[in-house]
């Protein structure tokens, strides 16, 4: 009995992989006990109390509100919105940027291939820390002190403060105005666009739907007592008041990062875009089909398969790339983690939140990016 | 990116390592060398000279150290960190003790590390080019400030903000230098941060000094103190003792030049300093001329402040509550005996 369980491979499989699995839990156990005695005698603080006092420190800007009275786990949130913010701008805006010039790489035109081929070289050759602190360095040397503000625009102004442009206010019941906003004009778009021979043609159609469409608007925010309004940056004191602000820091970073990005995609496009074979550009031009066409109808969708994979670890690097935002003094979760850190002495749990934040963001940009993969993957039999 | 492997490194270092048996001073007198925390670079406190060679009154302090434990003001390893990773680094040992523009508040002594004797007492300032118009915290309305991560100043500007209502925007860098910089450029109106460390970067970094005014956040002074991990009593007395050894000298008027021509005094708490009435050294686990070695060295407090920081340096510091007690300062000797 004994003798042929030991001969099954299966049951010598399982034994083993229960050893490794065993002893790797005893690892960690023995890891973390070891940490906590340490910890002790040294007398450093453990645990995640610390998590609901009041943080008391500033940050200099975040897309959820925050104030230094809230508490430190409010601060580690607004980290991670501000990180999610910046990547999900960089992922979008790098995407666009790459697939122009992994587009323009191919081109005919001399001088556009040229210069995508430097860009694409020069971006790629230069430590994005560098590029970061280049950008930064521009933004906070090249414009005027608020007080001599370049105003190009009514109510635009440009200074070493950044750039500060009208606002939105948003008072109570104006998201939900918004959220209304936007399905009643995709609502008037589908109507015009899915009838085909309606009452007085299509442009008159069009008409009526947009009147409708402001009509009921106006009318709900009537009822809502007009939760939206403009507001105008003014100097006050030392700096703006009002408005939105987009700052140095944030500029710096969006910008340094998405050019650095876009070279890094748009030669994964361009690799996708030659992997198909030359007989499918034949094939469409043998239908008449215009360049155009066959670019967007029949050679990108059939290189998406080879895109997919490597686009899925640009964006995973995008997203740590992030972190690098410190250099340029903007509130990623980095920052905020440091500033953490340095407040409650408590270095081991603040990195532990980082490393579980950017595992989970990271886990779901693959799982998504894997998602896609299979819809566009070649359908074999 | 650097930083982060930095602080996995501190983490790791704490993780794998079982706890110290050793007693830090044994440590030391093995490895034969001193190892501190020091900053990047605030000329007056601590910085690296054109040859390389660290200066300042943080510095000098560690070395008093050094002397006291390995009789050689040049045995010491200085170790750059940043304002945020100085603390861990501490608490797991990779650096013996840390004398680093260290404010002393009650989180920090709390947790992890215990303060030993105040080297220098300022308040926390605000730096603003004159032009500006502003000289006091209250006009500050809706001013930029320039801020450096792992400091007590980022609490600071916020409490500030609120207490006077003064919509105060941050902006927070995570290395000092970064962050002065920015303020330089005129990306903020003001720079955030003890008030001796200002005088440092204005005398050091503005192209006119004269063009800048420094004046207090608060009304509140600080500690700025040389600061050890908990857990090594020895340690803390010796460390405690080898900076009240520069203040006492001041106190008993005795200096570099002078200490020789008073081995023979009369007055028997200066002999016990001095060494020659023994135990003070025994006590504390060191050699009986500790003291005289550490002046011998480096001269009193007077004179490492005054080298450093006061009227004859760059930074030009006035003694103000940093002289001794007797002379209407904070600066106050304990009994060596």
């Amino acid at each position: 009995m004994l003798r042929s369980l030991w001969y099954s491979s299966r049951v010598r499989g399982w034994a083993v992989q229960i050893a490794l699995l065993g002893g790797l839990l005893a690892l960690l156990w023995w890891i973390a006990g070891n940490t906590l005695q340490n910890l002790a005698e040294r007398g450093i603080r453990t645990g995640f109390d610390y998590l609901w006092r009041p943080a008391r420190f500033p940050i200099s800007e975040s897309v959820v509100s925050y104030t230094p009275a809230d508490d430190f786990f409010w601060a580690y949130v607004v980290g991670v919105t501000n990180t999610l913010w910046l990547s999900a701008i960089t992922i979008v805006a790098a995407t666009l940027l790459g697939l122009f010039v992994g587009l323009s790489r191919r081109s005919d035109n001399p001088l556009l291939s040229g210069l995508a081929r430097i860009y694409v070289t020069v971006m790629r050759n230069v430590p994005l820390i560098v590029q970061l602190l280049f950008w930064y360095g521009i933004a906070t040397s090249s414009f005027p002190a608020p007080r001599e503000a370049l105003n190009p625009l009514p109510g635009v102004f440009l200074s070493l403060r950044g750039v500060y442009a009208p606002g939105l206010i948003v008072a109570p019941g104006g998201g939900l105005l918004l959220g209304l906003g936007v399905l009643v004009v995709l609502l008037a778009i589908a109507v015009v666009l899915r009838w085909p021979r309606p009452p007085l043609g299509r442009p008159g159609w069009a008409a009526i739907c947009a009147g409708g469409a402001v009509l009921t608007l106006w009318g709900m925010s009537r009822a809502l007592g007009h939760p939206l309004a403009l507001s105008f940056p003014e100097m006050a004191g030392l700096n703006f008041r009002g408005g939105t602000q987009l700052s140095p820091e944030f500029a710096a970073i969006i910008f340094g990062l998405t050019l650095y990005t876009a070279a890094f995609v748009g030669e994964i496009i361009r690799g996708g875009i030659e992997a198909v074979g030359k007989g499918q550009w034949e094939g469409g031009r043998a239908l008449g089909l215009t360049e155009r066409q066959i670019m967007f109808r029949v050679i990108l969708p059939q290189a998406l398969r080879v895109i997919v994979p490597p686009m899925t670890s640009q964006y995973l690097s995008t997203v740590k790339n992030t972190t690098l935002a410190v250099a340029v003094g903007y509130p990623e979760l980095g920052l905020v983690v440091n500033t953490v850190i340095n407040q409650t002495g408590q270095a081991i749990e603040s990195i532990l939140v980082m490393l579980g934040v950017f595992l989970t963001i990271s886990l779901s940009v693959s799982l998504f990016m894997n998602w896609y993969n299979a819809r566009v993957a070649l359908v074999t039999r | 990116m650097k930083r982060m492997i930095v602080m996995t490194a501190l983490c790791a270092s704490a993780l794998a390592l079982p706890a110290l048996a050793q007693s830090t001073r044994d440590t030391v007198q093995e490895r034969g060398r001193l190892i501190c925390g020091a900053s990047q670079g605030t000329p007056g406190f601590g910085a690296p000279d054109d040859d390389g060679y660290w200066r300042g009154l943080d510095i000098e302090t560690c070395r008093a150290v050094a002397v006291a434990v390995l009789d050689d003001k040049d045995a010491v390893d200085f170790v750059p960190l940043t304002g945020q990773q100085r603390i861990p680094a501490l608490q797991t040992g990779e650096i013996d003790m840390l004398p680093r523009t260290l404010t002393w508040t009650l989180q920090r002594d709390a947790n992890g590390i215990n303060f030993t004797t105040p080297n220098y007492f300022e308040f926390t300032g605000f730096m603003m080019p004159r032009d500006l118009g502003i000289e006091r915290v209250e006009d500050m309305q809706g001013a930029t400030v320039c801020v450096q991560t792992g400091s007590t100043t980022e609490v600071v500007v916020a409490d500030v903000s609120k207490k006077h209502d003064l919509d105060l925007s941050p902006v927070v860098f995570d290395n000092t230098t970064a962050a002065r910089q920015a303020f330089f450029s005129g990306r903020c109106d003001a720079l955030i941060t003890d008030a001796g460390a200002l005088a440092s970067v204005r005398a050091t970094m503005a192209e006119a000094p004269g063009d800048y005014l420094i004046f207090p956040a608060t009304p509140y002074v600080d500690a700025l103190t040389p600061a050890v991990a908990h857990g090594d009593d020895q340690w803390l007395d010796i460390v405690n003792w080898s900076i009240q050894a520069l203040i006492a000298a001041e106190s008993f008027g005795l200096t570099q030049d002078n200490i020789d021509d008073h081995m023979d005094s009369d007055d028997p708490r200066i002999r016990r300093f001095l060494g020659v009435d023994p135990g003070n050294g025994a006590a504390l686990g060191l050699s009986e001329d500790f003291a005289y070695r550490i002046v011998k060295a480096l001269g009193n407090y007077g004179e490492v402040f005054e080298r450093n920081v006061g009227m004859d340096s760059p930074l030009q510091l006035e003694r103000g509550r940093n002289a001794l007690f007797s002379d209407g300062g904070l600066m106050f000797p304990l009994a060596f005996q």
